[in-house]
This record gives structure tokens, sequence and C-alpha cells, in this order.
């Protein structure tokens, strides 16, 4: 008897039956869902016979183009994971009043706070504006790859895998409830022994070496790799925004995985960094983790500033407003995020003097800020704007950024955090920034480009619809929540006790509701889209007359980019093709060498989670086995030096002939 | 900028777009770069270990302090060790330069014995630790000793299976570009790893034997 | 474009309207300094963020592409004057509200003793506070008078226009103490002690909660705050003293420290006088070693190799509640105990006990002890 249950153990681990959550009728209701839509699509992927053609075109796939669009779609799906735990949160606070206990209870709700903060930041928002640097960044400089394309695919696949554990954690297990930072102690072992922090501890660090890594290969391609003529001064802005937050993505994930990685030793070893017997010291996680935390803030919106940046000036039909103090206030935020970590915790005691020079410190990012919210306007200022999609949610984002922008500066002054901190305020403070910048600005982003990307524009009607359900919705859910926490309201309750504070609760689900139309708009314009792409077809590879390299090729443009590397004589270097009689070169074509496709990347990504999942339930000699696996896979991959090919001229030339065709035809059209 | 612009319309004629006449870029141009960003970024994990010990280091719950464990002597000979390994690494990059495939391997068989040395006796150190009684659950100096130099130990030990690796392919392919390159990597590698030591050294073992 | 900006005003023209936002209608001296300070933020960042929005939405209605007869300058984009103020406008208004923020946070540090009760009601030397002791527990606040030697749990009193003084812990995670009508959060945290000074100054009772999420019973960790006139708390002490709820001894918060949710308010007529010390230092436990006793003996350089096996294993689970059985044994550094002392290093003895000031020296050299401790222990003979 005793030797039977011995060797359950040792193989699997911790996880038994019991650890299926089949007696929570909301988790088996998503699973039933969850898996007939899988089988659905998988089913249909095999009906149409596409394992083959995804394998070798997609999963493989070495070309930033590609994995810059899986990027995309990963942070799209993750969106709908991410919000459907949203409206639960919404939905439970809407109704637990007058001692209803709501619908949740705290070992779920916990969990979905959790997953919520998780999912939105790492495989939403981060996917998102890692897709869109990964597919215009090279574009944008004139490069025909990013400078280690093997690397581009495995960094995808690592966020992937990131983004399966969490998945996983719905259907076995459970995922942390400690809230989306894990403080310690109560993320310590002895507050938290189940998987669900070992499940966010080795999500974060797989996704965490994608990320890393996708951050290392982008500073290199935007170092390394710009075409002739494109000094620093006349790249455009967005690569400018990209290459800082690479730079801080490199100089500040090391820290994210050191303190995760000294959470499992505490966990796993049980060492005492944070703990709170032994000498340990809780407030060493917490200063590390915002170390990584803050800097963080401004990786997801830096990107966005850059995409903002070239859709007004595309859409004003002019120049960039200050090219030049637009880079230097985007270098001085990348700078001064990491002076300002200490604004998270002003609550526990630092004394008056620190807190004020973090307080202070994080007024003057808005100076830069500031700064660049003046230079859009002023980009608009003697412009012809078109209302497009894209400058459409850039009109909402300053008029919402500024918002959060001042309640930011507000809960930037230490005694007014005091009464703040924590509350709904705070809340509604970081959506509003979030929302009104991540968010809107990924929409911009996807809507600009994705002509670029599929070579049709997307459905206008749909847009908008989506654009005014999500602005509206916005506003809808997270006023209240700044109204809430004016009325003394703490973030992360599950029930409450006065009734004079349901309405709200209730207007900002309403808001709620609002948004899940706008991004149910939004899937719907992608489907009519693709339905009516021979009508949105865009020919001339240059849908809003734009100023960007990106714009003087084809859409999509051809695996290799350009057919020849473009030399750049000023900022808006396509704008100034185009102002100087640019013709397109039709012969003197070259063979072109371009790197292979692997498999490498998904493999190992595959491993990684693998020995991951086998940490996460003390499956001991699958994690053992996973790793060296890792490792040998890893070497393995080492041995193959054929990594690239030529594109024959040939090949080259009957692209850009059909290149030619399509833009007569654009021309006649 | 006036002057830029109106330069720029009399040369507009000379203004050639693209590169017509291209060049075979060479594979690999941005790895060394790549590398260092890499390098420095592992440097960041190192200097989080460095902060957690800076400030766990004196908590000793009680406990064993570093004057009660440490061996000074055994510390500086194996941190000759890994001295001597980096100084036979830059021999084996000076014969890789000059195409001695050969030689070059031979220098890369003494680092590794160097630096296999300093695992040893770094190996020992622990044990004897652990037997004593001073496991790294024993206090919060211990957990951020014994993660500080574990971890430094574990890129030493990664260092040596790339450098296995490495040896079994300049054996079979020779002296080629790409190796040449992974040889200047992992150079690069072995260096930032002997920088991190004297760190460590000085910062842990010397200092936490005067405190 | 412009009706964005009307919903951005719907909150405040809703609080107007006059809802129960108790952060902007406090009852105590100092949050009403920290609304002030709020209100005062606001106004002058509206000062630069309300010509924005107008900005933005008016560029964007008049250089519209179907207004051909606005202008339109594709390659106008620079000018210095305009730089200028874009940068120097957000300045100006950093630099106000960065003094602002200077001045105010220190005034306002919740570990300085406050100044006044109220407009004009200086504190002198003679003014006696209220002394009480925080401690979050899971999932409830206990407080500890030790003024009046009585603790209550879930529900805590004082009259109004007394400095309180506040002393805060916790017992095993981080809460955050936070009575929105009385002052600032301040944290509470396992370990370590923060503080708060605060007044009350309207009589009536308030709601008072932990602002940091700490478990599964956090939402229902609320207490009642009463503020009441003088002859009112004493009444409410003597209540507390005659409640018969005993005494909260160790014994008896080692009982009360375990996981528990929606507790009722409880009274203690009595209580462990060195409690609130033991807890801040995690040595309820009997026979577990206290913090600083510990750091005393880590700044002399630990107990050495002798010291490693001073541990023992925990003897409850207080973890019972907190997930299933736990694979590591977690045990604790047991007190150094001598006869005069049974229970461990006695707390005031030894914050009494000086660090070792003795100068650094080399391996393997003795340190110079004799000498200078003799003189350190022997002022009176020099």
């Amino acid at each position: 008897m005793f030797e039977n249950f011995d060797l359950q153990k040792a193989i699997f681990g911790r996880l038994t039956l019991e650890s299926i959550p089949y007696h929570e009728p909301i988790l088996v209701m998503t699973f039933i869902g969850v898996a007939i839509g899988g089988a659905v699509v998988l089913g249909a992927i095999t009906y149409f016979k596409l394992w083959g053609y995804l394998w070798r075109e997609w999963f493989t796939s070495v070309d930033h183009k590609r994995i810059g669009a899986m990027y995309i779609i990963l942070g799209l799906v993750m969106l709908l994971r991410g919000f459907a735990d949203a409206i639960m949160m919404r939905a439970q606070q809407a109704v637990a009043f007058n001692g209803n206990e709501g619908y949740l209870p705290a070992h779920h709700f916990d969990q979905i706070f959790t997953a919520h903060g998780v999912i939105m930041i790492f495989f939403v928002a981060m996917p998102l504006v890692t897709g869109l640097m990964n597919f215009v960044v090279p574009l944008q400089i004139g490069a025909r790859d990013v400078a280690f394309p093997f690397l581009n695919n495995f960094s995808f696949w690592m966020t992937v895998a990131g983004a399966m554990l969490v998945m996983a954690s719905l259907f076995v297990g459970e995922f942390a409830r400690t809230g989306w930072l894990a403080y310690p102690p109560l993320s310590d072992y002895a507050y938290s022994p189940d998987v669900g922090v070992d499940y966010y501890i080795w999500a974060l660090q797989v996704a965490g070496v994608g990320t890393l890594l996708s951050g290392v290969n982008l500073i290199a391609t935007i170092v390394k790799m710009r075409c002739p003529g494109m000094t620093m001064m006349r790249m455009p802005v967005f690569t400018w925004t990209a290459l800082c937050t690479n730079i801080l993505i490199v100089a500040a994930f090391p820290v994210l995985t050191g303190v995760l990685a000294l959470l499992s030793m505490d966990r796993y070893v049980g060492t005492n960094f944070f703990t709170n017997d032994f000498g340990g010291n809780p407030m060493m996680y917490v200063n590390l983790i915002w170390i990584w935390g803050h800097p963080e803030v401004y990786i997801l919106v830096l990107p966005v500033f850059g995409v903002f940046s070239e859709v007004t000036a595309t859409f004003s039909g002019k120049k960039l407003f200050g090219y030049t103090s637009m880079v230097y206030a985007t270098v001085v935020i990348t700078i001064l995020s990491y002076l300002v970590w200490l604004h998270h915790f002003f609550t526990m005691g630092s004394g008056a003097s620190v807190n004020s020079f973090f307080g202070i410190t994080t007024m003057i990012i808005s100076i830069p800020t500031g700064a660049k919210m003046f230079n859009w306007l002023f980009t608009m200022y003697r412009g012809r704007i078109r209302f497009e999609l894209p400058m459409m949610w850039t009109l909402a984002f300053m008029l919402t950024f500024v918002i959060g922008g001042m309640t930011g500066v507000l809960l930037a002054v230490p005694p007014a955090d005091f009464v703040l901190h924590n509350s709904l305020f705070l809340i509604a403070h970081f959506h509003n920034v979030i929302i009104g910048g991540v968010v809107f600005g990924s929409f911009a982003g996807i809507s600009y480009w994705f002509p670029k990307v599929t070579g049709f524009k997307l459905d206008p009607f749909w847009g908008k619809m989506s654009f005014w359900f999500w602005v509206i919705g916005f506003y809808f859910a997270f006023m209240p929540l700044y109204v809430l926490g004016l009325m003394g309201v703490t973030r992360r309750l599950r029930v409450f006790d006065d009734p004079s504070l349901q309405i709200w609760f209730v207007i900002a689900a309403f808001g709620a509701f609002l948004i899940a139309l706008g991004i149910g708009s939004f899937l719907v314009q992608l489907a009519v889209s693709i339905k009516n792409r021979e009508k949105l077809r865009d020919l001339t590879g240059d849908p809003w007359n734009g100023r960007t390299l990106e714009w003087s090729t084809s859409s999509p443009p051809p695996v290799y980019n350009f057919a020849f590397t473009p030399v750049v004589y000023d900022n808006d270097a396509w704008w100034d093709m185009k102002q100087h009689g640019y013709k397109r070169p039709m012969e003197g074509f070259k063979p072109i060498h371009m790197p292979s496709n692997t498999g490498a990347g998904i493999i190992l990504a595959g491993l990684s989670a693998v020995t991951a999942f086998a940490l996460i339930w003390y499956i001991w000699w699958l994690a053992a086995l996973g790793f060296v696996s890792l490792i040998a896979t890893a070497i393995g991959h080492t041995f193959n030096y054929h990594r690239s090919f030529n594109i024959p001229r040939e090949q080259i030339v009957e692209t850009e002939r059909e290149r030619s065709q399509e833009l007569l035809q654009a021309a006649g059209a | 900028m006036t002057t830029m612009t109106a330069e720029a319309v009399k040369t507009e004629d000379k203004r050639l777009f693209y590169v017509a006449d291209e060049h075979e870029h060479g594979e690999g141009g941005s790895t060394l770069l790549g590398f260092w960003l890499y390098l420095m970024s592992d440097c960041l994990v190192f200097a989080v270990l460095f902060a957690t010990y800076g400030v766990l280091g004196g908590s000793y719950a009680a406990g064993p302090s570093p004057r009660d464990l440490f061996d000074l002597p055994l510390v500086a000979v194996n941190t000759s060790m890994l001295l001597f390994s980096s100084i036979t690494y830059g021999f084996a990059v000076l014969e890789m330069q000059k195409n001695r495939a050969n030689r070059m391997l031979l220098w890369l068989f003494v680092t590794m014995l160097f630096g296999g040395a300093f695992l040893g006796i770094e190996l020992s150190e622990f044990a004897h630790m652990i037997h004593e009684g001073a496991t790294p659950q024993r206090s919060a100096f211990l957990s951020s000793f014994f993660t500080l130099v574990g971890t430094h130990g574990l890129h030493v030990t990664f260092g040596i299976i790339w450098m296995i690796t490495l040896v079994i392919q300049v054996w079979k392919f020779g002296l080629s570009e790409a190796n040449k390159r992974r040889l200047l990597c992992l150079s690069m590698f072995w260096h930032f790893l002997d920088v991190v030591w004297i760190g460590v050294f000085t910062f842990v073992y010397l200092m936490g034997v005067l405190r | 474009m412009k009706r964005f900006g009307i919903i951005a005003l719907l909150p405040i023209l809703a609080l107007l309207g006059g809802c129960n936002a108790v952060v902007l209608n406090p009852s105590g001296d100092v949050a009403w300094q920290q609304r002030d300070l709020v209100i005062i933020s606001t106004i002058l960042m509206l000062l630069i963020i309300i010509p924005v929005m107008v900005l933005t939405a008016v560029f964007a209605w008049h250089y519209r592409q179907s207004n051909t007869s606005a202008r339109y300058e594709p390659d106008w984009d620079h000018s210095t004057h305009l730089e200028l103020i874009i940068w120097a406008a957000p300045l100006l208004i950093i630099i106000c509200l960065g003094a602002v923020t200077w001045m105010a946070t220190h005034l306002l540090d919740p570990f300085r003793p406050i100044s006044r009760t109220a407009p004009g009601q200086v504190v002198t030397h003679t003014t006696k506070p209220l002394n009480v002791d925080v401690v979050a527990l899971d999932w409830k606040w206990l407080f500890i008078y030790p003024d009046y030697g009585i603790a209550t749990v879930n529900e805590m009193a004082a009259p109004t226009d007394q400095p309180i003084n506040f002393r805060i812990s916790a017992s095993s995670v981080m809460n955050a103490f936070y009575v929105p009508a009385l002052a600032g959060m301040v944290y509470a945290m396992p370990g370590m002690q923060t503080q708060l000074h605060a007044v009350i100054n309207k009589p009536g009772t308030y709601k008072g909660f932990s602002a940091n999420y700490s478990g599964a019973g956090f939402s229902d960790m609320r207490f009642d705050f009463l503020g009441m006139d003088s002859a009112g708390f004493e009444k409410w002490v003597s209540d507390v003293k005659a409640s018969g709820g005993g005494t909260l001894g160790r014994t008896e918060y080692l009982e009360l420290e375990r996981p528990s949710e929606s507790v009722p308010v409880k009274k203690y007529a009595s209580v462990d006088p060195n409690l609130f010390n033991l807890i801040v230092n995690m040595c309820v436990q009997p026979g577990k070693m206290c913090m600083h006793e510990m750091a005393a003996i880590d700044a002399k350089g630990g107990l050495g190799l002798a010291g490693v096996y001073n541990v023992l294993p925990l003897e409850y689970d207080k973890y019972e509640r907190r997930g299933s059985d736990p694979v590591v044994k977690r045990s604790y550094v047991a007190s150094v105990c001598t006869t005069s002392a049974p229970m461990g290093m006695d707390v005031r003895a030894a914050d009494a006990t000086p660090a070792d000031s003795t100068p650094l020296v080399g391996a393997g050299l003795p340190k110079p002890v004799s000498l200078f401790q003799s003189f350190a222990q022997k002022p009176s003979n020099s």
C-alpha cells in the first residue's frame, strides 16, 4: 500500500486527480467551451490539410514579419482570456452586496484578479507591442530581417510557452492567489503552498527568456542593420521608441528573472530570502520587483508613443513636429524610468525624504511626456487631418491619456498617495494609461499596419463600431472607479457592505459590457475584412500616403522586404523619395541571402514548457529529463551550420514583375 | 536645415535611393554585439544577487558568520584556478587568430582543466559547509551566499559544457568563421565570469571575513 | 470629439452632486490636509491638462481634411519658441508641484508626531496622546491600548481632538491599515513596525479596513473606528474592561492569530504589556528567538558554528488554513535561555545592548576585545 503511494508521488509528483477542478462548474463549462472550440479549430486545420503549411510557413518561420504577426495573434487571443477574467470580476463586484456573496468564492476570485493582471501585462500588452516592433522595425530601417532570425522565432515560442502555462493553470491545478506581483510573505511557501505561485513563477520565467532575447535581438538589429544614410537622427520615431523600449527590456527583465529565481529558491529549496524568519527580508522583494516593474510600464507605453507619432504625422500629412525633442523626450523617459520605482510603495514607511525624492522624480517624467503630447498636438496644427481609424484611436488616446497622466502625477504626491494607494482610484489610473495608451495604441498600430501585413485594409465600419464601443465603454468602466476610489474603496475586494457603492459598480460593469461589444466588433471587423478582402485590397503598398520606408515596398512585403537595400537622405525617408521622384529599380537584381526556417525554436520552447510544468508539479524525473533534452537540443542545433540560403535571381525578378503589374493596376484604377 | 535643402535640390538628380551594387554581407556581423548585450543582462542578474547579498549578508540568524565558515587560503587557490583559466583561454584565442587549431584545442583543454578544478574546489567547499550544518536554509546570509556563488558556479559549468561542444565542433569542422565567432563569444563569457568572480572574492569572501 | 471632455468631467460633476466621497470629506485633520493636497495638485495640473484637451479637440476639428480653408504647411516641423513653451510649461507646473510635494511629504510624514489637532489647535508637550498598537492578523485587526491595558479585535475607539500614535505591525503577511476618514494608510508588515500619527475631529463611526490584499479572508477584514468625545471614550474603555473578555496573553494570542474570517468584535479586559513587542519581534511563541535579539547577536558576528543547530521545529501549524500539507518542514531559531530570562532575552534589556563597535581586524587576528571593552564598560574609571 505504501509502496504504491510512493510510486504515484514519484511518477506524478503532487499532480493527482483532485488537481483537476471538475467540482467547479464555471471551470468545467469553460473547459468544455475551450475543448469544443479547440476541437473545431484543430479539426478544421486537419480537414483542410493545413498542418504542413502552418508548420513550414509559420511555426518554423524566421521571417520577422510572420513572427510579428504571430505575436499579435497571441496577444489578441490572450486578450480574450484576460478580458473574460475582467468581466467576471466586474460581475462579481456588481452583485456582491447586502450579504450576497456573489457567484465567485474567494479561492476563485483571488485567482482571477491575479491572472487578469499577469495575462494582460505579460501575454497581451507585451506580445502586442513586441509584435508591432518585430514587424515594423526592420522594414522602417530598410533591413531584410532582424539580426538573429532564429532567436526571434525562439523568443516568440518561449512567450507562447509562458502563455500556455498560464492557460494550463486554468484546468490543471490553480493559478496564484497573490495579486499580479506576488509579494512575499504571502507568495512564500508558508502562505501559498499550492501550485498557483509556481505556475506564476515558471510562466514568467519562460516568457521572460523570450522577452529578454527579443530585446537583445532588436537592439542589435537597430544598431547594426540600418540601411545606408539612416543615421540615428534620421530613424523614424517608432524605431527610436523601439530602441529605447528594448534597452529597457534588456536592462529590466534580468531583475525580474533574478527576483523570481530567489522566490523560487525560497519555495523549492527552503532558503530564506523573503521569509519572516531566519533573517529574510520581504521588502527586498518589493524593491526588486518594482525596479523591474516600473521600467516595464515604459516598455509597454514607449512603443505606442512611437505608433502615435507615425500615425499623427501620416494622417496630418505633415512632418512630425519637433522630431529632435521627441527623441530626447524618449531617451529622458528611458533613463528616468529607473529612478522612480519606490513610488509604488510610499506607504511602506520609507521616510519623508526618500518619499519626496521618488515623488518628484516621478513628476519629472511628466515633463518629457507632456512635451510629446504637445509635439503631437503641433503636428496636427496646420495639417490636413484624415479621420481614418488609426487617427481616431490617436485622438482618443490624446484625450484619454492626459487624464491618466494627471491622476498619475497626483498619485506621485506621497501624502495624496497615502489616501489613494491601492484604492480603485489607482486601478482607474493605471487602466486609464494602459487602455488609453497601450491598448488604443495597439489598435491604432494594428489598423495602421494591417494593410502592410495582409495586403488589404480593415473594414472601416466595424472598426468604427469597435472604436466607439471601446472608448465609451472605457469611460463607463473606469470613471466610476475614480469615484469609488475617492469614496475610500480599496482594490481586490470580493464582497462589500456599503450598498451605496453598488450603483457605481453596476455602471462599471456596464462599461465592461460595452468593451466586450468593442472586442466583439473588432473580431467581426477582422472577419468582414477577410471576407471583403478583394474590395479592400491595397495594391500600391502605400495605402495611407505614408512617410517611412515600410510603405515603399509591396503589401504584404516580399520575404526579402526590399529587392535593393534602400538609401536614405532625410527623415521620413519614403516621403522624401516620393518628393524627389523615386523610380523603382527594374533591373540589376541579385540573389538575396536569407536565413532558413528551423523547427528548433518551437521544440526548445516546448521542452521548456514541459520542464516548467514538471517543476510546478514536483515531477522531478520529468523535469530532469526535460532539462537535459533542452540542453541537448540546444547543443544539437549549434551543429547545424547551414542556416541560410539564397533566393535565386529569377524568383526576385518574378516577384518584382508582379509588383510592377500591381502598381500599374493601382494607377489605372 | 535650409542650406541642406538647397543642396539637396541641386543634387537631386544624383540621388540614388537604393544600393545598386550590393555586396554580400558576412553572416554574424551582429553576433558579438548581441552577445555583449546578453552579457550585460546577465551582469544585471548578478547585480541583483550581489545586492541581495549586500542586504542579507549580515543576517546570520544567530548562526555562523563568514568568519566561522570561509577558508580564505582555499578560496585564494580557487580564485587563481579561475584566473589561470582566463589566461589560458587568452592563449587559445591567440592561437585561433593564427589559425592553429590543434594548439588552440590544447589551450582550451588546459582551460577546461582549470575550470574543472575551480568547480571541484567550490563543490568541496559547499559540501564541507553543508556537512557542518551551514546549509542554505540556515540563514538569509547563507541563502544569499549559496545562491550568489552557486549561480556563478552554474555559469562556469555551462561555460565548460559550451567549451566541450566547441572543442568537438572545431575538431570536426575546423576553424571556420562561424566557429571562430563562437570561440570569441565564449571567450567574452569566460572572462566575464572571471570579472564576476573578482567581485565575489572581494565582496563576499574578503569583506565577509573582515566584517 | 468634444464629447470626450464632457465624459471626463462626469465624475467631477457627480462628486459635486454630493456622494459620500470620504477621501474628499474626511473627519480627521491629517486626512483633511491630505485631501487639500489632492485638490491643490489636481487644480495645478488642470492648468495644463484642460488647455491640452481643448487644443486637441480644436486642432482636430479645425485642421480636418474637409476644411480646405485652414492653413496647410506640410513641411513645418520646428519652432524654437514653441519648443521652449512646450518644455517650459510642464516644467513650471512640476516645479510648483514639486515644492508643494517636498513640504507636504515632510509635514504629513506618518512617522512624524502631529503638530496640530485642527487648524489653530497646536499640540504642546503637555498634550497627552493616545497610544494604540495595531496588529494585522489573518484576517482581522487587533488593537492594543498600552495606556489602558486593554485590547480589542475588529473595533477601535479614540477620543476626538486627541493625537493618536499608532504603532503598526502584522503577524504573517502584508496588510495596510487604513481608516479613510482618519488619515492615509500605512502598511502593516510582519517583523516590522510602522507608525502613524493622526487625530479624529468629529465623533462618529467610521470604516477601517485592510488596503492590501492578504489572502482569502481579506474582503471581510473590516473594523469600525469609533470617534467619541473623551467621556464616551472613557466609558468605552471601562465597558471593555467590564466585558469579561479575559486576558490577552501569549497563549490567547497564538490562538487568536490562527487564520479566521469575518471575525466578530472581541474585547479583552487586560493584555500582556509585552505582547506588542513580542509580536513585532516575531517571538510570541515561547522559546522562539526574538528578532531584535537575533539582530543583536548578528551584529556581534552570530553564534558561530555552535549556533547552527539552535533551531526547533514549529510546534503548531498556524498555516493550516493556507493550503495543503507543507512538504518543507518549517522551523525557527530557538532563543538563548538564561535563568534570569527564561523566556529568552528580555525585550528592553536587549534594546539597551550596544552594538559592537570594535574596529575591523584581518583574518586570523583576534579581536582587540579586552582592551576596548574594558574601557567601554567602565567609563567611571578614567
